[in-house]
């Protein structure tokens, strides 16, 4: 069992898929000879054939209505877009077509289309290469998203993805893709709808996903040597979300914290905290926290260490967690004109 | 061709734009009155056969009477909205008798009588309009995409299914219908770069009624002609007069039969005229004269291929009655059938949302199940 790049997993991911089923194709900008500016489609056109794995013209909003008619005519379109951002000339072929086309058409037409997303910041990259945009698709009735933390579920997550019969969005966390670990592929992990207990505890349920998977484990570290055990739960499909999966966690421990790196407000956490607090409130000792990023534009490289949720931000989030059952001092001071 | 080191060269630059850019006027066969014209088809477009045109009068004196009845029916209160392609019946026929029953036809929100006219059920076309579910037509049974609204997004749509159409072997060509408005919209560039790009199979319908809602064309564009976009990506193009039945179809029917061979997308700008208003709740006084609509009735697509047919003797009298008689019955069925709402099932709502429904739309479905009997 050699050790693995989540990177390399993605790519091995498509190249089986493909070779599974021919009507499987990945297209995008530079995906072809060069491989993805990432590299996750590396040699696949060389290996494939540049008909199964080609380049577009620059022209996001295009590559996914061309996709989408692709998808209504028998084939299962893996389209990327190449940084977060990027995606945004898409969303109105996303939210206005992709999301809909089996709803208007009543199930006649479906869809089986992936828009691969590489998401998330902490690499050090001007504006519009580091955003956490998975809300806005979270929030569109019709797409599922699903968000690896670990090197084996970008592969299964992404293979489920090309067979799943509804539009996929497969947000990758950049910052993750070099991350490593021994796993022999093909590898089938826990489908989707389905959350994943990372490390147990019976102390705090946290929420987490993508880059933010981590950042809470090392978080746990810590705080079990200061005598606290975090149950860390990787969410890793946003939709469809697993409630069940999070209600037992937090029954258990009867506190919660969210760890994400989009901005806090209106992001994903509130969702999040909304469902914990209606199916657990009897459960919970003290409020549920969101550690998130600030409500701004994702900032400059010289600043994002300041903004992105690290260790430190999750373990001051547990210790506001009322354990001598008094408020939260946060919650009390005036908030300043 | 050039090497990435080389300039491109002034003569295959030059070459390449004749080949590209339409003829400096719109391609006519018939005159006002539906007289033919010299030079009729400008030379390069053959008058298509008298049996396509005599089933092209026969679906336009059906469409038209289905579009008034359509509008008869918003005004009574049993179609919310209506948006009417009254006076562009060459275009909207003409699109589709461009096309074999496997080919695909991407319309707009309308081109009502286009769907009619290629054989869709009226009731299950009417869907949108009438409160219902947007697409009551199975599009992979009929060919024939959901009506779309977001002006221009389907245009992509149509290039990457007949791409996929011709990767497999498959001659299959699309015709999409556009506005003159909706050729603004980004995403006609991005379809038809799109389309010229992978040789896309796509004939690009431009049925350009001079308003976008109430935006006239000088608002809309500076460009020569609509059609003198297609050089832009590489797609050949055409103007044609829109209300000159046999033009439309010697251009159509021509540019189809080059994306069949392989040729890749083509570009038609057919000039024609809205009638009525943009719907049944918009006031085109405010932005149009009656007498500028009146000096396009006067150019009347039925009525030119009515005397042209007639007089070549094509279509004889009781042929012309014939075709009112059936259309005449078919806008009483349809207002038959249109008499009683729709039924609602609010099962529905959690339908087709996925292909299954996640735990939470069916929490969610029982919620309202329980709200409807009474229970939450």
């Amino acid at each position: 069992m050699m050790a693995i790049t989540m990177a390399q997993a993605l790519n091995t991911a498509l190249r089986d898929a493909m070779a599974d089923d021919e009507s499987v194709v990945v297209f995008g900008e530079d995906v072809g000879p060069l491989g993805g500016v990432f590299r996750v489609t590396d040699g696949i056109a060389r290996d494939l054939g540049d008909d199964r794995c080609f380049d577009t013209p620059l022209a996001e909003s295009g590559i996914v209505g061309f996709a989408l008619g692709m998808a209504m005519n028998g084939f299962r379109p893996v389209v990327e877009i190449q940084f977060d951002a990027f995606a945004y000339p898409a969303w109105e072929q996303l939210v206005s077509h992709v999301s809909r086309m089996r709803n208007r058409s009543r199930g006649a037409v479906g869809v089986p289309l992936v828009v691969r997303i590489p998401y998330g910041g902490g690499i050090g990259g001007v504006e519009h290469h580091s955003d956490s945009s998975e809300a806005y698709y979270v929030h569109t009735p019709g797409l599922k998203v699903v968000i690896p933390a670990t090197v084996p579920d970008a592969y299964s997550l992404l293979r489920e993805a090309i067979a799943d019969p509804d539009p996929v969005i497969v947000m990758e966390p950049k910052k993750l893709y070099w991350s490593k670990a021994d796993v022999a592929l093909p590898v089938r992990t826990a489908g989707f709808g389905n959350a994943e207990v990372r490390r147990p505890g019976d102390d705090v349920t946290v929420l987490a996903y993508g880059a933010a998977v981590p950042v809470a484990l090392e978080a746990a570290e810590v705080a079990s040597d200061r005598g606290r055990e975090l149950e860390v739960l990787d969410v890793r499909t946003l939709v469809p979300f697993d409630d069940q999966t999070v209600a037992e966690s937090v029954g258990k421990t009867g506190r919660c914290v969210v760890v994400h790196e989009a901005a806090g407000f209106a992001g994903v956490g509130a969702e999040m905290v909304a469902r914990v607090q209606e199916r657990c409130f009897h459960s919970l000792h003290a409020p549920v926290l969101r550690v998130t990023g600030f409500d701004i534009p994702y900032p400059p490289p010289i600043l994002e260490r300041f903004h992105l949720p690290n260790a430190d931000r999750v373990l001051a989030a547990i210790d506001r967690l009322q354990w001598d059952d008094q408020p939260d001092p946060r919650w009390l001071t005036e908030v300043p004109a | 061709m050039t090497t990435s080191a080389e300039l491109p060269a002034a003569e295959v630059v030059g070459s390449a734009a004749a080949r590209l850019l339409p003829a400096d006027t719109p391609i006519r066969f018939l005159d006002h009155d539906g007289r033919l014209v010299p030079d009729a088809g400008h030379g390069r477009y053959a008058m298509p056969r008298t049996e396509l045109l005599t089933e092209a009068y026969r679906r336009m004196v059906l469409g038209r009477r289905f579009d008034a009845q359509a509008t008869a029916l918003t005004k009574q209160g049993r179609l919310a909205v209506y948006p009417s392609s009254r006076g562009q019946e060459a275009c909207q026929i003409g699109g589709v008798l461009a096309l074999r029953d496997t080919d695909w036809m991407f319309p707009t929100y309308r081109e009502s009588m286009a769907l009619v006219a290629r054989g869709i059920d009226p009731v299950q076309a009417l869907t949108l309009l009438r409160g219902d579910w947007h697409c009551g037509y199975d599009p992979h049974l009929t060919h024939t995409a959901p009506q779309c609204t977001p002006l221009g997004t389907h245009l992509p749509h149509a290039a990457g299914l007949a791409y996929a159409a011709r990767r497999r072997g498959e001659d299959t060509v699309a015709l999409a219908f556009v506005g003159d408005g909706g050729t603004s919209e980004g995403d006609f560039h991005e379809g038809l770069n799109f389309a010229a790009v992978f040789r896309a199979p796509v004939v690009f319908l431009v049925q350009n009624n001079r308003y976008a809602i109430s935006v006239p064309l000088v608002k809309q564009t500076a460009a020569p002609s609509l059609a003198h976009k297609g050089i832009g990506y590489g797609v050949p193009s055409e103007q044609v007069d829109g209300n000159d039945t046999v033009a439309v179809l010697a251009v159509l029917c021509a540019a189809v039969e080059r994306a069949r061979n392989g040729h890749g997308p083509f570009l038609v700008e057919a000039h024609t005229y809205r009638i009525e208003p943009h719907t049944n709740a918009d006031d085109a006084s405010r932005y149009r004269d009656a007498a500028e609509v009146a000096a396009w009735q006067r150019r009347d697509p039925v009525a030119r291929l009515e005397s042209f047919l007639l007089a070549t003797g094509a279509l004889t009298d009781e042929d012309v009655g014939a075709a009112r008689e059936h259309a005449e019955a078919y806008a009483s069925q349809l207002r038959d059938r249109l008499l009683h709402d729709p039924e609602v099932d609010t099962g529905q709502l959690f339908e087709h949302v996925f292909a299954e429904p996640t735990p939470q739309l069916r929490e969610q479905r029982r919620w309202l199940e329980e709200e409807l009997r009474g229970e939450s």
